[in-house]
Formats: C-alpha cells, structure tokens, sequence
C-alpha cells in the first residue's frame, strides 16, 4: 500500500510534521521530529527515484480525481533527481541543526524553528513533485515564506532588512509566475503541466503564450537570483542562521532552476523556446555577465558567507550556462552542476556554521591561523573549495566537464575556454580562505575554542565527502542527469 | 473603438499592476512598499476572474433552469491567490514591526545608513 | 474604551450576530461565497472587536494564547488528519469518494471536516496576529 502512495507521503510527511511540532512544543522533540521526517522524505525519494528509473514516469492522482481534472502528481527523470538532492541535504542538516540552532536562537524559538524548516522541506518537495502549475505556485509559496522566517531567524538585526528585500522580489516573482500561469490557463484552458504541453502547439506563438513565457522566465529567474535578479541572495545568506543558509543555499535555487527547466523544455518545448525564440542566447549572455561579475566581487568581501553567497550567484550562472546551451551534453552538465553544487555549497555552508558557532563570526580577520584550532573543519573547505573550482577528482570538475563538452557540441568553443578561465578567479577567492587560514599567524581577535561539535562536524564531512565522491562515481549524478536530460529534449513528458 | 473599451477590465489590470509595482520601486517607506506589493497581488486576482464570467452566465451552481454557467475555477484559484496574499502581507508587516524595533525607522534610507554607519565603525 | 456606554452595548449586542454569521458563512460554502477562510477571519474579527473594546487583558482571558496557537496547529493537522483517512480507507491522499459508502455524501463529509479545519487555523492565526502586533510595547 505504501509504495503506491510515496508520491503522497513525500510531501506529506514533513508536512504534517510541522503542526506536530507546534503542537507539541518541546525543543527536543521538536528536533527528533524533524529528523524523522527529513529521513522518511529521503528514504521516499530513493524509493521514486529507483522505481521511476525501473519503469518510467509514475502519476498520482490527489484525492482520486484523474488528472487533468484534479491535481496530479508526476515523478520523472528530472523530478526525482532534484528530489533526491532537496530530501538528502534536508535529511543531513535537520540533525545538524541542533546545535547551531540552540547557539544561534533563544531556546523558546527552537521548535519554531524545526516546524518552519518542515515547512520548507515539504513546500520545496511539493515544488519538484506535482504536475500543476497552479499547485507549484501553492508550494513555491510555502517554500518562499518559510524561507523568510528562516533567514529573519538571523541573530543580526541584518537580517532582518535582508529578509524583508527577499519578501518582496520573491513575491513580486511569484506574482509574475502566477501572471504568466494566468496567460497560460487563459490560452489553454488547463492548468496541468502534461496537458499544457499537449495543448500550446494549437495556441503556439501567439502573443499570450510569449507573454506567459516572458513572465514565467521572469517570475522564475528571480527565485534564482538569475542576473541582474541576484540582489536578495548575498544579505539573505549572509545575515540568515548557518543552519538555514547551509538548507537553502542547497536547495532553494536549485528548485527554481527545476521549475524553469520544467517549463521552458516540458511545457512550452524546445522548438518555441530554443528554435524560434532568443532565449538561449539571452540566457547565456546573463550567465555570462553572472559568472564572470559575481565571481570577481566575491573575491573582495570581508566575510566568508557574503563570499560564498556571491559564489553561489556566478555557480547558479554555470548551471544556466549549460541550459543555454539547450544540447543534450549542456542539458546534462546542467542539471549535473545543479547536483554538485547543491552537495559544495551545503557542505560549505554546513562547515562555515561550524566555525560561527565556535569562532562568533566569519569575518575573515577571525579566519586568520584557524587551521591550528580547526584543521579538520578548514580541510574539509579546502576540499569543497576544489571543487567549487573544479579541480579533477571532486564534482565540481565533473559539471565543468560537461559544460566544456556541451560548449563544443554546441559549435561555440569560445564558451568553453570561458568556463575554465573564470574557473581561475573562483582559484582566487577560495585561495584568500586558504591563506587565511591555513598562511596567516592568529590575530587578536581569534580566540577558538576548538574543533566543531562532533555532530556537525560528522554530518558536514558527510557531504565533503559525498563532493570528492560524486567525482569519482558519477554513475547516479551523470546517468540521472543524461536521462533528465534525454526526457527534456525528447517526445513527450 | 468597441474592442478597445470592451477590454476595460484588462486596461484596469495593467493599470493596477504598473501602479503597484512603481509604489513598490518608488517609496522608501517598507509599509508603503507592502501596500505596493498587495496593490500589484489585487491587479492579477482582476486578470483571473474577469475573463472567467461569460456573457449570459450564472453563478456555477447547477440548476434545471440555466445552460450557461460562469467558470468557478478561476474563483478557486484566486481564493487559494488571496490567501497567499495575506500570508505575505502579515509576514511582511512582523518583519517591519522587528525592524521598526531594531532600527527605530521605517524609512529605508535611514535603515541602510544606519547599518552603513555601524559598518563603517567595526 | 469599556467605558464608553454606547460601545459596550453595541457591542455586546453585536459579538454574538458576528459569530453567528461566521458559522453561516462556514456552513455555506457549498452553495454560495464562503468556507473556512471567510468563517475564520470573521470569527477572529469579533475577538478582536471585543479586544479593541473591552482591553486585551480581556481578550486574552477569553482566548488564551496557549489556545490560539493550539488552534494554529490543531486546524492544519485536522486537514491534513482527514487526507490521511483517505489513505488509510483505502483511497488516494485526500480522496473523499471513500470516506461513505455513497462517493457523494463522501465529498459532502470530506469537504466539512476540511473546512473546519480551515476555520479553526485561519482564526487563529489572524487572532496570534493580532496578539502580537498589539501586546508589543508601547515605547516604540
């Protein structure tokens, strides 16, 4: 019986945990249960992707109504790979969340803080699994407001402004996508995603569907922080809790990424977006713009997280890089490059939590000599700084590889020597860590009590390692990617 | 000239969707930012429902005497729509009370120069 | 404000047709605008009229916090109770058709319960807002 009802359960599980534990109250319980549920949500997901992978695309109708009636939920090759990415680094910060959370918020917030990290868990899945638009505009929602109490949880008053501008360009994009859903329904008649793709090629290239693509980019890219639609990321990574900036830094993007993909190569199709219309190039020229400026300002910031945010704008502009490309090789280094930098930004971002919770802060001038007192924790930066750069041997080199190749299949050699050379100034950022670190003598302000917690440290190295083995065993990154791929650029959903 | 004006409902929702996104661009003030955002929220509840009211239909409850029904599924979408809407907004408005707490201003200019000036300082 | 003569009738006379009317509007969302949502917000609505009225003291005497934020959570998880009924009677997630031997009362039973649980985490949460935003301080 269960099995037939994962698709379900997914979303559910962490959904129902959330009221559970603002009921219960408890700090502790509060933790278990979020652990629970983050672990039933990947264990879920493994299940879909395994048997989506043996038989094909599974659908499932909510509340038995069949679809395009009633609300559908659909795991394909995509889906159930970006499911996977958001449920394991759920499943992986949830227990290392307890002792950033108990050092970063007053005890009396503790379960708030697990019921909206459910929240976020579920609207996050929901986004990846369901089949309408309507319904991913419900838990894009869910995502995005559960994302502004997270980062408000920050203990800088920063944080706060930081989570205010959030609110209102990811509410204005959202808007913009459910416009553009508008323009869709209006056009068509239906708001199921199968039946969409169905129906546009009746309704194509009239000017409400450009408009709905126009608006549905926009609204989308904003929840990227695609360029110039970046502004909300460096303050709200910056100012939010280590233990929310590791989740979101991972996963948030990286959905958004999901949705766009889902309607610029299952809804509207790869001859109106790719063919007909300029988009490919636009969304190169941006990438472009994104990598080379984020990567270049990321090297003067003062603080570590601003300087991983910043990192994470130009990542985000490889991974659109290769959707620009729109061939089956830069499909696939896409979404590869959305699965390894999920896993390098959250074992980043988890490792940077373990040096605010026993540095106070990430000021690079707290940084100076902290290999002494922390070396496995600046080891392991250095490891996922390798592969943010792309050396062979880590993950990061394995989407570089693929964008490279894609680049030439693509005919535009130009692109791949651009991907290896703003490779050099990611060289440069992850360098003024490592000298920090590991070169400079302890100044005065870097009183360290030592080593991360045991806990956080284990569950950050869990992803440290998964980078540098994702670049040796790329048979579940690169085959689920080719498939995603091959699913997109192929016949029907 | 009759197709034109016959599309007022969809030259009063562009009107309300420029109208609230320049508030939002335009104004310094962070409630005055929100009331923006909700502004440009109501304009797309508009572009909803008005196109879902055929001529000569009646409320969507089925009856012996009527053929012609409105659609109520953009009524639904738009109350799931509006429910969203004031989840942003009341989250919104916590987040300004915390930041009128923590900075004594709701002026955006003033925030940012403040935390320019406790830069500067550190 | 409690001492003002014609706001305490008024509004003594008024707090009870309010709450009426919000279980009208609850039970009426089959056939005309309505449901949980609207039902709530009214609901709410005269608790807070009694608060502007009678003081917050009062307010919170009648509807502890410890409730509302039971109510918060309680509504969500009766929906989401009734969703898994349907797993458990042998249907999909949040399948009415099975919760009756006849696939339409089903709907009818299915449809009620979610209400209330909309109404029971909608007032709630519009009764926490308005908790908070008033019981803040007034040195702001």
């Amino acid at each position: 019986m269960t099995l037939e009802h994962l698709p379900a359960l997914q979303v559910m599980v962490p959904l129902a945990a959330a009221p559970l534990i603002v009921l219960l109250r408890h700090a502790g319980f509060a933790w278990a249960l979020a652990v629970a549920a983050s672990l039933f949500a990947f264990g879920a997901s493994l299940a879909l992707a395994l048997e989506v992978s043996r038989a094909g695309a599974i659908s499932y109708a909510m509340g038995n109504w069949p679809p395009p009636w009633g609300i559908e939920y659909r795991v394909d090759a995509l889906s159930a790979f970006v499911l996977v990415l958001v449920s394991a680094v759920g499943a992986l910060v949830a227990p290392y969340a307890r002792r950033s959370v108990a050092a970063e918020l007053p005890r009396e917030q503790h379960y708030l803080y697990y019921a909206v990290h459910c929240l976020c868990l579920a609207g996050l899945l929901g986004m990846t699994i369901t089949g309408d638009a309507f319904n991913l505009f419900v838990f894009m929602e869910i995502a995005s407001l559960s994302m502004y109490v997270l980062i408000a949880l920050g203990r800088d008053r920063r944080a706060l402004l930081a989570s205010y501008q959030y609110l209102i360009l990811g509410t204005i994009g959202a808007t913009f996508y459910v416009i553009g859903v508008g323009l869709l329904y209006l056009a068509t008649g239906t708001l199921n995603i199968a039946d969409l793709a169905a129906r546009l090629p009746e309704a194509q290239a009239t000017r409400a569907v450009l408009a709905a693509l126009a608006f549905i980019t926009v609204g989308v890219s904003l929840k990227l922080a695609l360029f110039p639609l970046h502004l909300w990321l460096p303050n709200a990574y910056a100012y939010a809790p280590s233990a929310a900036t590791a989740f979101l830094a991972a996963t948030a993007t990286k959905v958004s990424v999901y949705v766009l993909l889902r309607f610029y190569f299952t809804v509207f199709g790869a001859p109106l977006v790719v063919d007909a219309l300029p988009v490919p190039q636009i969304l190169t020229g941006l990438s472009i713009i994104a990598i080379v400026s984020a990567s270049l300002v990321a090297v003067w910031q003062a603080d570590l997280k601003r300087l991983l945010a910043y990192s994470s704008v130009a990542q985000i502009g490889y991974i659109t890089l290769g959707i620009g490309m729109a061939t089956r090789d830069g499909l696939t280094a896409a979404v590869v490059h959305l699965f390894n930098h999920g896993i390098t930004k959250g074992a980043l971002f988890l490792l940077v939590g373990g040096i605010a919770l026993r540095a106070g802060s990430v000021d690079f001038g707290r940084l100076r000599g902290l290999a002494r007192t922390m070396p496995l924790t600046c080891l392991g930066v250095t490891l996922a700084g390798l592969s943010l750069i792309g050396v062979p041997g880590t993950a990061g080199f394995i989407s570089k590889w693929y964008l490279v190749l894609g680049a030439i299949e693509a005919g535009q050699a130009w692109l791949a020597a651009l991907v290896v050379l703003t490779s050099l100034i990611a060289v440069a950022y992850v360098w003024r860590f490592v000298e920090a670190a590991y070169l400079s003598e302890p100044g005065s302000g870097t009183a360290v009590a030592g080593e991360a917690p045991l806990a956080m440290l284990a569950v950050s190295w869990v992803m440290v390692a998964a980078c540098v083995w994702f670049g040796f065993d790329t048979s579940f990154t690169v085959q689920g990617a080719r498939r995603a791929a091959e699913l997109m650029l192929g016949a029907a959903p | 000239m009759p197709a034109f004006a016959s599309h007022y409902t969809y030259w009063i929702t562009v009107l309300l969707m420029a109208a609230g996104l320049y508030i939002v661009v335009a104004r310094g003030n962070l409630v005055k930012k929100l009331i923006g955002l909700s502004i440009f929220q109501t304009s797309v509840y508009l572009l909803y429902i008005a196109p879902g009211k055929l001529i000569g239909g009646t409320a969507p409850i089925l009856s012996e005497a009527f053929k012609v029904y409105s659609n109520p599924l953009p009524h639904v979408l738009i109350l799931t729509a509006i429910v969203v809407g004031i989840a942003t907004l009341a989250l919104g408005l916590a987040i300004v009370v915390r930041i009128r707490e923590a900075y004594g201003s709701i002026e955006e200019d003033e925030i940012v120069a403040a935390d320019r000036d406790a830069g500067d300082r550190e | 404000m409690k001492r003002e003569p014609v706001l305490r009738v008024v509004g003594k006379l008024l707090i009870p047709y309010m709450l009426m009317f919000a279980l009208y509007v609850q039970f009426h969302g089959d056939f005309g605008p309505g449901g949980g949502f609207q039902a709530g917000v009214i609901t709410a609505a005269a608790v807070i009229f009694y608060a502007l009225i009678f003081g917050l003291p009062a307010a919170r005497r009648l509807v502890p916090e410890a409730l509302v934020e039971t109510m918060v959570a309680a509504g969500a998880f009766l929906y989401m109770a009734v969703g898994f009924a349907g797993l458990v009677l042998g249907g999909n997630y949040l399948d009415y058709f099975v919760l009756d031997p006849d696939p339409v009362a089903g709907q009818h039973r299915g449809i009620f319960w979610v209400e209330i649980g909309v109404l029971v985490t909608v007032s709630g949460v519009m009764l926490k807002i308005f908790y908070m935003f008033a019981g803040r301080g007034r040195a702001v």
